[in-house]
């Protein structure tokens, strides 16, 4: 395998990895810190033992995403040198700061987990307060530095060196705001489908406990929320790709030739020889409404960029559709669990809401990796947007496929054994009667 | 301000090698103590070693953000062991807590358990070789030459290899001076205190024969110490606290033994950043990369060095917070089942 594709695939293999995880300490601690809340306030034990057992998943996935995290910040260097020598100076302020909500996280969460019976009830409370946002920070934190690849700005370019550095202007680059916010919802989506789902499983088989009524109503409504601001989200990123990155939207939406109106494509093939998206259905001008704000306005095209500087077409576009796909499935169970709440109840109940639900578990986390794809693959080939190649940017070491190799069967190995894991504490949930066994 | 950054980044590795390095040292001394420090010990790190972990983050953001260039030489030319440092990471730091909530499966514990003893050896091992390679000077200004001599002489040597067992040696002696104080009952104890003598002295004959391999290896590291009033003060004050530590273990005194072997390892830190100082990487064939010569713009640093207070405004109370709630409490635990 060639040096250059080894390095790309294990930066792929490492993220598509920690993004999970870093998705789940997004949004975790805020389910366990609801769950907490309704135990002070109500004194249902059931609440209590909600926020413990999903303590114990937080705590997992934590470790989890605390050790990809940190492989990621090394391979920043290993895969990317020549990246990381530019940036570094000019993106390491996000990542300073990043760290600092990364320690006020693990040390809120050594609190939460490990401290119920050491500190105060209102002290333990916070604590998990804390690490919700803390987490939700550093992941806006270390967007900064994904937004800033997108849209370079701080800094003046001269002769292959960058002067007149200003991280501050360089971390609220112009795409900050949209993606920090895209990635936030993305999160809280993702994950609390995921819970939503699992739970929903649990209860389909054991109807009458009531724990997993409460544990999938918490999270449902937390799904609820994000899913439906997504797509209002999803609309103004779309928007400020077209202004700063046209050749991503020209990909994402394989739009071959400049067009004024643009239809909007939806699925199809895209061809790229013969430079036409095959079996797709156009909605005409929509997409100049969606990428300008106006059916009539004109949207850049590939043709406009050097065939040489394309982004991989036929990924990226089917990338996006998957995530838009996600996006409107996840709106649509959303509306429906809002119209039972209010309307029709007794729905809530139902089998077949249920089932619906446990076929929800993927599709959040589907979204975000595709989402994920769309940005990265859609740059190429550049890593610094205009600036600076990915190719360029590549460690000069041979050999790059063995760690890639040795980090994939790791990160699969860990797969499987978080699953495994998982199961055997939901298990403990169900069959064992003991399982709020402390461990203090 | 590089010399307010190049201080945080000392105190950083310090604390690092004082915390982080600690619970990897417990895992080294699991080898020794067996089943029965396993529950001391998983009681011990579980609530800490993530906050503890995250020193070594930050001095990763400090070295990438203020030092861009260090960064990128030392990702490039000490990749392999850089790279085994995190296999380290990621086995020791998953092993732990599957170990710790994997209470439903027999069999699980005993892989998570070697793995997580073996983790715990690979990577204060290969830090300690990182290290080495930082002074030892053999990483080439350009790259030239075989694979062997662009990315792995820098790094495949005597030398480092001796700093690789002075770092392994000193986690495992930090972690079991700790563990004196988080044991229950006076017998494991006394187990801890052992293995702390022990490795105390295989430590000290590790630090001798680091001086020894870099004679061999054409690193004048002793002449270079003597050259240093610092390093020579650092060596003297770690010499003077020998006796005193080794009768503090002796009678399992374990907040002054603990105290006395922090001041040790910072004699140590502060003697190799004295030897080294203003360099941070030593080069064959080129200039070395220095403080100045290596640091990012002065606008970056000045905004990193504000971003450090105020970070260190927020972590340093919520820190002490968290140790008193875990750690403090079992000091005070001694007077009753100790001595
Ligand atoms: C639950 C996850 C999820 C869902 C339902 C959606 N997205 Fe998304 N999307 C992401 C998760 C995501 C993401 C993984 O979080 C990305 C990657 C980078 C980013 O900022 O967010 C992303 C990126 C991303 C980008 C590229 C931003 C950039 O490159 O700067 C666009 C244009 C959209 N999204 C648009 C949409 C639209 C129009 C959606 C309509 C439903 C949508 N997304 C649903
Ligand atoms: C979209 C991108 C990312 C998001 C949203 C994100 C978010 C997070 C979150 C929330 C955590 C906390 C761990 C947890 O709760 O499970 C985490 C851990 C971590 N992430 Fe990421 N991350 C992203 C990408 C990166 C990148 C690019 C790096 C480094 C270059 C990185 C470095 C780390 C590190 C070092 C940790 C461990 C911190 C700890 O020990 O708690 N992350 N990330
Ligand atoms: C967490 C969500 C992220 C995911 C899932 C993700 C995914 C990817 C993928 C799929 C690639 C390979 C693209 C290709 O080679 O065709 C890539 C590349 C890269 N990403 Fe991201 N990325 C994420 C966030 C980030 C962040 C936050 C940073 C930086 C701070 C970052 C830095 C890079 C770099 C340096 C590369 C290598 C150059 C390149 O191939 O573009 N990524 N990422």
């Amino acid at each position: 395998m060639d040096d250059f594709l080894a390095a790309r695939l294990q930066m792929t293999v490492s993220f598509v990895f920690h993004i999970v995880f870093a998705c789940i300490g997004m949004t975790m601690p805020w389910l366990m810190f609801v769950a907490e809340l309704k135990w002070i306030k109500t004194g249902e034990k059931v609440f209590l033992d909600l926020a413990r057992a999903w303590a114990r998943g937080v705590a997992i996935f934590f470790a989890v995403g605390a050790v990809s995290g940190t492989v990621l910040s090394f391979e920043l260097g290993l895969l990317w040198p020549k990246f990381m020598e530019h940036a570094g100076a000019i993106i390491g302020m996000p990542f300073s700061w990043e760290g600092t909500a990364f320690f006020l996280e693990a040390i809120a969460l050594g609190i939460f987990l490990y401290g119920r019976n050491r500190v105060s009830r209102r002290i333990h409370l916070y604590s998990g307060l804390v690490v919700g946002i803390a987490g939700v920070v550093s992941g806006i934190f270390v967007i900064a530095a994904n937004a800033w690849m997108n849209s370079p700005s701080g800094f003046d370019w001269v002769n292959g060196q960058a002067i007149n550095i200003d991280p501050v202007k360089a971390m609220f680059n112009k795409a900050w705001f949209q993606q920090a916010l895209h990635m936030t919802i993305a999160a809280f989506a993702s994950t609390s489908f995921a819970v939503a789902g699992i739970h929903a499983f649990l209860r389909l088989r054991d109807r009458r406990n009531i724990f997993h009524e409460k544990a999938v109503n918490i999270a449902i409504s937390f799904g609820t929320v994000a899913a439906l601001l997504q797509p209002f989200s999803g609309d103004i990123s779309a928007k400020n790709v077209a202004r700063l990155q046209p050749v991503k939207l020209a990909a994402m939406e394989s739009l071959f030739k400049t067009s004024k109106p643009a239809s909007l494509v939806i699925g199809g093939i895209p061809d790229v020889e013969e430079q036409k998206a095959d079996y797709a259905i156009h909605i005409p001008k929509l997409l100049s409404f969606l990428a300008h704000g106006d059916f009539n306005a004109e949207v850049e095209g590939l043709d406009k960029t050097s065939k040489g500087n394309w982004p991989p077409v036929v990924i990226v576009h089917f990338a996006f559709q998957i995530m838009v796909l996600m996006g409107m499935l996840m709106m649509g169970a959303g509306m429906l669990f809002l119209i039972f709440k209010f309307k029709w109840k007794e729905n809530l109940d139902k089998r077949w809401w249920l089932r619906l639900l446990v076929w929800f578990t993927p599709v959040g986390f589907i979204a975000v990796e595709a989402g994920w794809i769309v940005t990265e693959v859609g740059r190429q080939p550049w890593i610094i947007y205009n600036i600076m190649k990915t190719k360029d940017a590549v460690t000069p070491m041979p050999g790059v496929q063995y760690p890639l190799y040795l980090i994939t069967v790791i990160y699969i190995l860990l797969t499987i054994a978080v699953f495994g894991l998982m199961r055997r504490q939901i298990k403990a949930i169900d069959t064992n009667p003991n399982y709020l066994k402390d461990h203090d | 301000m590089t010399e307010i950054i190049i201080f945080i980044l000392g105190i950083a590795l310090l604390l690092y090698v004082l915390l982080g390095g600690a619970d990897f040292g417990a895992g080294i001394i699991e080898i020794f103590t067996g089943k029965k420090g396993i529950d001391t010990i998983s009681r011990a790190i579980a609530p800490v070693w993530e906050a503890n972990h995250i020193w070594l983050i930050l001095a990763i953001v400090i070295i990438f953000n203020g030092f861009p260039h260090v960064f990128a030489v030392l990702t490039t030319y000490l990749h392999i062991p850089l790279f085994i440092i995190l296999i380290g990471i990621i086995f020791r730091g998953t092993a732990f807590t599957f170990r710790y909530y994997d209470t439903l499966n027999n069999d699980a514990p005993k892989y998570y358990t070697s793995l997580f003893r073996i983790s715990s050896l690979l990577t204060p091992f290969f830090l300690g070789v990182t290290l080495g390679a930082t002074i030892l000077g053999k990483i080439p200004a350009e790259i030239k030459g075989t694979f062997y001599e662009v990315f792995m002489t820098p790094w495949v040597n005597i030398f480092t290899f001796s700093t690789g067992i002075f770092m392994t040696l000193l986690f495992g002696w930090l972690a079991s001076v700790y563990l004196i104080g988080e044991a229950g009952d006076l017998k494991s104890r006394r187990t801890f205190a052992k293995t702390s003598r022990i490795f105390f002295v295989m430590l000290t004959i590790s630090g001798l024969g680091v001086f020894l391999a870099a004679e061999i290896s054409g690193l004048p590291l002793f002449e270079k110490f003597t050259h240093s009033w610092i390093a020579i003060g650092c060596v003297v004050v770690a010499t003077l606290i020998i006796p005193f530590l080794w009768k503090n273990i002796q009678h399992r005194k374990s907040l002054r033994t603990r105290f006395l072997a922090g001041i040790q390892t910072a004699c140590i830190i502060t003697g190799w950043f004295a030897v080294q100082f203003p360099v941070m990487v030593s080069v064959s064939g080129g200039p070395h990369l220095t403080i100045m010569n290596s640091r990012a713009p002065e606008s970056t640093m000045t905004l990193l060095v504000y971003a450090l207070f105020a970070g260190i405004l927020l972590i340093f109370p919520a820190f002490y917070f968290l140790f008193k709630v875990f750690k403090f409490r079992n000091i005070e635990k001694e007077k009753v089942i100790g001595n």
